[in-house]
Parts: C-alpha cells; sequence; structure tokens
C-alpha cells in the first residue's frame, strides 16, 4: 500500500473511527478519513462498501454510532442536514434533487429566497450569475425551466446551489454517473475550479478514469472498513481495483492480463476494465456457454 | 447589491455570445412571436378560444355581446371563478380537490342559517363560513399528511360527507332565502362602482402596470441586468389601460361594472402575487414539480400541502357565499351538480397544470370567462344543460390536448 501523499493545506474535515450499525448490519467500522483545503478526495469501493452512508453521515442524513467527526480540528456533530450546511458541509446528492418547472434562478435560491414577503428577483439573480461565473459554468440563460437544460449543465446548477452557502467542503455523490462524455468533461472542469477556489471536495465515484483524472487521493472502502488511501498521482488502476475487490488476483486482473497477452490494445478501455462487479465473474460464464 | 462587471458592454445575464440581444420594440415582438411558436403558448390559446366563442355565439343571437348580458356575464362568473382560484393553489402543488362543490354548498347553507335562522349579523355568518372552510382544508391537509390518504380519496370523502352536511343544515326547509335589503345580497346583485371611479380603475391598471415594470426595469439596469425597453413596456401599459378603459365604457352604457367582479379580480391580483413574488408562492410551485427536492431544500412540504388545501377550501367557501348572495338564498342544489368539474374544468382551460407546478391565478379568470361564456350563450340560444356539458367538455378536451401538444413542442425548443 502506497503512503498518502501528505496533504500541505491545513486538514479541514476529519473523520477518525466512525461506525454505524444497522441492526446486524455492521455498514461502517472505523472509518478515517481527512480532507483539506484545495483537495480533491475520491471515496471508492464496490457496492454495499459503504460509501452512500458515509456521504448521509457527512450530509447530516445518519448519525454516526461510534467515532468523531471533526472540522477544523473541533469535534462537530452533524445531526440534521441543516447541521451540516451551517457547519459549511454542502452536499450533491446523485439525483441532483432539482425542481424541473422552476427555472435555474429559482433552483439555485430554492427554501432560501431573499426577501421571503417580496422576493428580491434582482439581487438573486446577480447573485446566480457571480456564482456561476466564478464555476466558469456555461449556462446561457436563467430563465429557462431546469427541464430544458441538458445533464451536465443540471448537474452544474445543482453543484452552484450547494455553493450558495459558502461550504468548505462539498460532497459529489456520483456526479458523473449519468452523463455523457462532454457533460463529464464539463463536470470535471467543474470540480477542477472547486479545488482552486480552496474548497474541500469528497467525490463518491465509480469511474475510475474520473477518479484518476481529478482526484488528488483515492480513499478505499471495502466492506465498511478502510482499505487504503492512495497517490491519485502515481497509483495505478490495478492496485485501486485490488483495494478495492480485497485481492490482487481478481477478475478485473485476470482480464486485463488476458487482453494484455492477446493484443496490444489491453489498455484500449479502461471504463469497462475497472470497474468491478462481484457478479462479474458468473455473468461472463453465462456469455460464453 | 453589486453589480457585476459587463465586459463588451452587455448585460450581465446577455454576455454568452449563443444569446440573441433583443434591442428596441421590433425584437421584443419578433421574440414574443417566437416563443408562441415554440410552443410557449402562455395565456394565448384560452383568449382565443374566448374570441371563437363570443364570435359564434354573437352570430347566433345578437344580444349575447350586448352590455346587458356581459354585465350579467361579470356578476355570474364570479362564484365559481372564487373557486376556480382555490383549486388552482391546490392544483399547483399536485394534489386535488374534488369537494370544492359541497364546501361552497355548505358555506352557503351556513351563512343562511347564521343570518336568517339564528338573526346573527352578516359579518359574523361570513366569518362562520369561511373559517369552517379553513377548517375543511386544514382537516383535509392533516388526513393527507398523517395518514398518507391520496387526496383524490380524501376530498371524494369531503364531496358526500360536506353534501350531506349541506341538506342536515337545510333539513327543516328546502332553501333559505336572505333578505333583499341586506348589503351581502346587494353587493351581489345591485352594487355597481360609480362611473368615473371605474374608468379611474382602468388607468390607474395601465399605470400600475407601467410603474411596477419601470421599477423593475430600473433595479434591474442598475445590477448591470438586462431590461424590458421602456418603449415596449409603454405599449403594453397603454393596450392594457386602452383595453379596460373600452371595457368600462361598454359596461357602463348599461348598469356599469359591479363591485362583486373587482373582488373577484382583486382575489386574482392578490394570489397572482403570492405565487409570484413571495417565498410561499415560490414553495408551492417547487412542491408541485418535485417535493422530495422541496423537502430537501429545507421546504416544510407538509406545511405547503396543509395551505393549499386551505387556501382552497377558504375560496370555495367565499365563492359559496357570493353564490349564495347571488341567488339570495341558500339551498340543496347550491354547489352541487356541475359546480365541482367546471371549476376544476376552468382551471384547466386557464392553463393549469392537472399534474401540478404549473399554472398561474389568471387561469381561473380566464377559465371561467369560457366556462360562464358557454353556459351564458347556450342559455340566450334556449338550449337545456345537455348541450351546455357536451360543448363544455369539449372545450376541456381541446384545451388539455392543446397544452399537453405546446408542451411537447416546448420540450423540442429547449423551453422546458
Amino acid at each position: 500500500m502506497t503512503a498518502p501523499a501528505a496533504p500541505t493545506a491545513p486538514t479541514v474535515l476529519s473523520l477518525r473511527g466512525v461506525s454505524k450499525q444497522f441492526g446486524a448490519v455492521a455498514a461502517l467500522t472505523g472509518i478515517d478519513l481527512d480532507v483539506a483545503a484545495g483537495e480533491v478526495v475520491a471515496v471508492v469501493g464496490d457496492n454495499g462498501a459503504g460509501k452512500s452512508t458515509l456521504v448521509k453521515i457527512l450530509s447530516g442524513v445518519y448519525t454516526p454510532d461510534g467515532g468523531t467527526i471533526s472540522f477544523h480540528g473541533r469535534e462537530v456533530s452533524l445531526g440534521t442536514p441543516a447541521d451540516a450546511q451551517a457547519i459549511g458541509i454542502a452536499t450533491v446528492f446523485q439525483d441532483l434533487a432539482l425542481c424541473e418547472n422552476l427555472d435555474v434562478k429559482a433552483n439555485l435560491f430554492l427554501g432560501q429566497e431573499l426577501r421571503p414577503w417580496m422576493l428580491d428577483d434582482v439581487a438573486m439573480e446577480t447573485r446566480s450569475w457571480e456564482l456561476l461565473r466564478e464555476l466558469s459554468a456555461r449556462i446561457p440563460t436563467l430563465d429557462v425551466p431546469v427541464a430544458a437544460l441538458s445533464g451536465g449543465q443540471r448537474q452544474t446548477v445543482a453543484i452552484t446551489r450547494a455553493l450558495l452557502g459558502k461550504p468548505e467542503v462539498i460532497l459529489l455523490d456520483e456526479p458523473t454517473a449519468a452523463l455523457g462524455v462532454a457533460q463529464t468533461a464539463e463536470v470535471l472542469n467543474l470540480i477542477e475550479r472547486l479545488r482552486g477556489n480552496g474548497l474541500g471536495v469528497v467525490m463518491i465515484s465509480h469511474n475510475m478514469d474520473d477518479v484518476r483524472a481529478v482526484a488528488d487521493r483515492v480513499a478505499v472502502l471495502r466492506l465498511g472498513r478502510n482499505n487504503g488511501v492512495f497517490d491519485a498521482r502515481t497509483v495505478t488502476s490495478e492496485q485501486v481495483v485490488a483495494a478495492i475487490t480485497g485481492a490482487a488476483d481478481n477478475v478485473v486482473a485476470q482480464r486485463a492480463a488476458r487482453r494484455a497477452s492477446a493484443g496490444p490494445r489491453a489498455d484500449a478501455d479502461p471504463r469497462t476494465d475497472t470497474a468491478p462487479r462481484p457478479d462479474s465473474g458468473p455473468r461472463k460464464e453465462k456469455e460464453l456457454p | 447589491m453589486t453589480s457585476l462587471d459587463t465586459p463588451l458592454g452587455k448585460a450581465a445575464d446577455r454576455q454568452d455570445e449563443r444569446l440573441a440581444t433583443p434591442q428596441g420594440i421590433g425584437d421584443a415582438v419578433r421574440a414574443a412571436v417566437r416563443r408562441t411558436r415554440d410552443g410557449d403558448l402562455g395565456m394565448l390559446p384560452v383568449v382565443a378560444g374566448i374570441v371563437v366563442i363570443w364570435t359564434i355565439f354573437q352570430s347566433l343571437n345578437q344580444t349575447f355581446l350586448s352590455s346587458t348580458n356581459l354585465v350579467n356575464l361579470a356578476f355570474e362568473m364570479v362564484p365559481l371563478g372564487v373557486i376556480a382560484l382555490g383549486v388552482v393553489c391546490v392544483l399547483l402543488v399536485g394534489q386535488i380537490d374534488l369537494s370544492v362543490g359541497s364546501v361552497s354548498g355548505v358555506s352557503a347553507a351556513a351563512t343562511a342559517v347564521v343570518m336568517v335562522k339564528h338573526e346573527q349579523p352578516m359579518a359574523l355568518a361570513i366569518a362562520v363560513a369561511i373559517g369552517s372552510g379553513c377548517a375543511i382544508g386544514w382537516l383535509y391537509g392533516q388526513i393527507l399528511n398523517r395518514f398518507g390518504v391520496p387526496s383524490f380519496v380524501v376530498t371524494l370523502g369531503g364531496l358526500l360527507a360536506f353534501l350531506g352536511t349541506q341538506l342536515w343544515l337545510l333539513r327543516d326547509q328546502n332553501a333559505i332565502n336572505l333578505p333583499y335589503d341586506s348589503p351581502l345580497v346587494k353587493f351581489a346583485q345591485v352594487w355597481f362602482v360609480p362611473e368615473a371611479l371605474a374608468y379611474v380603475f382602468a388607468v390607474a391598471a395601465g399605470g400600475g402596470f407601467l410603474a411596477v415594470g419601470w421599477v423593475r426595469a430600473r433595479s434591474r439596469r442598475r445590477a448591470g441586468l438586462s431590461s424590458a425597453s421602456m418603449p415596449w413596456l409603454g405599449l403594453q401599459a397603454g393596450l392594457l389601460a386602452a383595453a379596460l378603459l373600452f371595457t368600462v365604457y361598454y359596461l357602463n352604457r348599461t348598469r356599469g361594472v359591479p363591485w362583486m367582479f373587482m373582488l373577484f379580480v382583486t382575489l386574482v391580483l392578490m394570489v397572482h402575487y403570492v405565487l409570484k413574488k413571495t417565498k410561499f408562492g415560490r414553495s408551492l410551485y417547487a412542491v408541485g414539480g418535485n417535493a422530495e427536492a422541496a423537502r430537501r431544500a429545507g421546504i416544510n412540504v407538509r406545511a405547503v400541502y396543509t395551505s393549499a388545501f386551505v387556501m382552497c377550501s377558504a375560496l370555495a367557501a367565499t365563492g359559496g357565499v357570493l353564490a349564495a348572495a347571488r341567488l339570495a338564498a341558500a339551498n340543496q342544489s347550491t354547489g352541487t351538480a356541475d359546480v365541482n368539474l367546471n371549476a376544476i374544468a376552468a382551471a384547466v382551460i386557464g392553463g393549469t397544470s392537472l399534474f401540478g407546478g404549473r399554472g398561474t391565478a389568471f387561469a381561473a379568470l380566464l377559465g371561467v370567462l369560457v366556462i360562464q361564456s358557454i353556459s351564458s350563450g347556450l342559455t340566450l340560444l334556449n338550449l337545456d344543460s345537455s348541450y351546455r356539458f357536451i360543448i363544455t367538455g369539449l372545450v376541456l378536451l381541446v384545451a388539455v390536448a392543446l397544452d399537453s401538444a405546446a408542451r411537447r413542442s416546448r420540450q423540442a425548443h429547449g423551453r422546458g
């Protein structure tokens, strides 16, 4: 296991020994995680590794059963989503939670409109443009309903909305899962700009390409435990996959080896190669009876 | 308010080079035409519908567009219109209220019982009626929130239960007549806005439109955002004032503009303000569009449902009081028969979506104008209810079909 790159910026969010139990199932056991300002930490893991549980704990949806969460070195409790937001942790959930019938600026300020009894549309629109310009986001007009936007633009709106409360840490749950190639690149650019603006970014992802493209460090979860933190610049996909699946000799490595011996196109499609699923073995047998 | 950097001398919201920047009246008109062609129809279909319906009825019977008949129309549309205004609120949050007719009937009966049978002051009678409307709406909200019973079922139960309540309230006599000299009845039958004052209102409406638009444009310019051009704004305000002045002139040729109609317009404007310019109104649209997203944005979705039902039932009760006043009586058939479905149809014909999140207060005004025009026209032709039901049904179908087609066009043209 490679030693994680020592973060140069001060650590903002720090988890020590965080655990969560659902009945007899230990969803998370003794999780440690550090996020520094201006750093992108990718959290990867197989289905059931505890990624979603971790997101929900950090966003205040679940309360952990054990361990401590500290923000700027001070221990905090995240009892409700409002607590998490007040402290400075914003979350963009996978389903974005946008109202498609409302226009972009109404969505950005939903629930925190300025001047409740006589909406200050001008101030809200001005602030919306400021935020979008900060992110160099490519949304031509704020007057269209969100239903008319592309997937990448919607993701941009959701992320921009999370920034409205001036958070220091932003959690992105599968930000590229439903996006095409160009839109994925757009969102990855956006994540880099968040980092450039000094935010700590926690990105949950299945996609090894995206993780290696933007992350500074990769934290692997396996069956609810820490299974290594890697420097994203030096780690190989094989190492991460090994940590995810818990073995060096896994289905994904076997495939890679077989294709490497078969021809020069071995790494042609790392996206499919490095996204292992527990059932990929049996499925392959079905495909080749 | 901070001003944004505006390179290239363009407004902050017009920076993207993909955007066309309209300049002057010609561009504003062209943009409006393009919007319409893309399927962003707004109020156009219902206005066109009214023109068609009025043309047909006028050609069949010369008295249809007479001043007398239009004054009558202005009276007749108010009770149903107020009820439809409430229905808009409930449809906006993606729920439905099938019991508005029964609630208006109960409220009419309650008004009459308190005022005539118990000989209490008129104000108390109206307060009891509207108060019980609020209570009914609150009850619907609680049942919906706590037990998760779909509003369709809750209000279907309410339809029957409150119809029963109305019959029980009027069990001794079939109808209770309201005294003709009571202000309530006069308000609904013989009180008109003085001629000169009506003209003042018409001019004030145009001036108000211009003032609101000017203030808005000025604050947008100061913030470095694009704003409507003043000539365009002036043109709209002028057209509005001219149309209203002509209406007032035409109605003044006989009896004039009823105060009851002014009450309806005031209610529509109030609901419009609440929907468009308050955080609460915004949350109604948000809950109707995506309740889960609204909840995560910190909106109390249950409270929004409850307040939508309270608004709806309170307005339905108000409509009931006005219906009783108009008739100068509350009887066992007040608010029954087609009132429920006409109120919902009016809201939908006006452009309110049955699936939530889309609609305006003006939908109630224009929708009810369509429905009452049909009803009035057929009455003049001495045709019975059978035709009225069939024609109203067809118009509703056309309105919804047009809305669906327009929605598909909007999606194809990226207007959501």
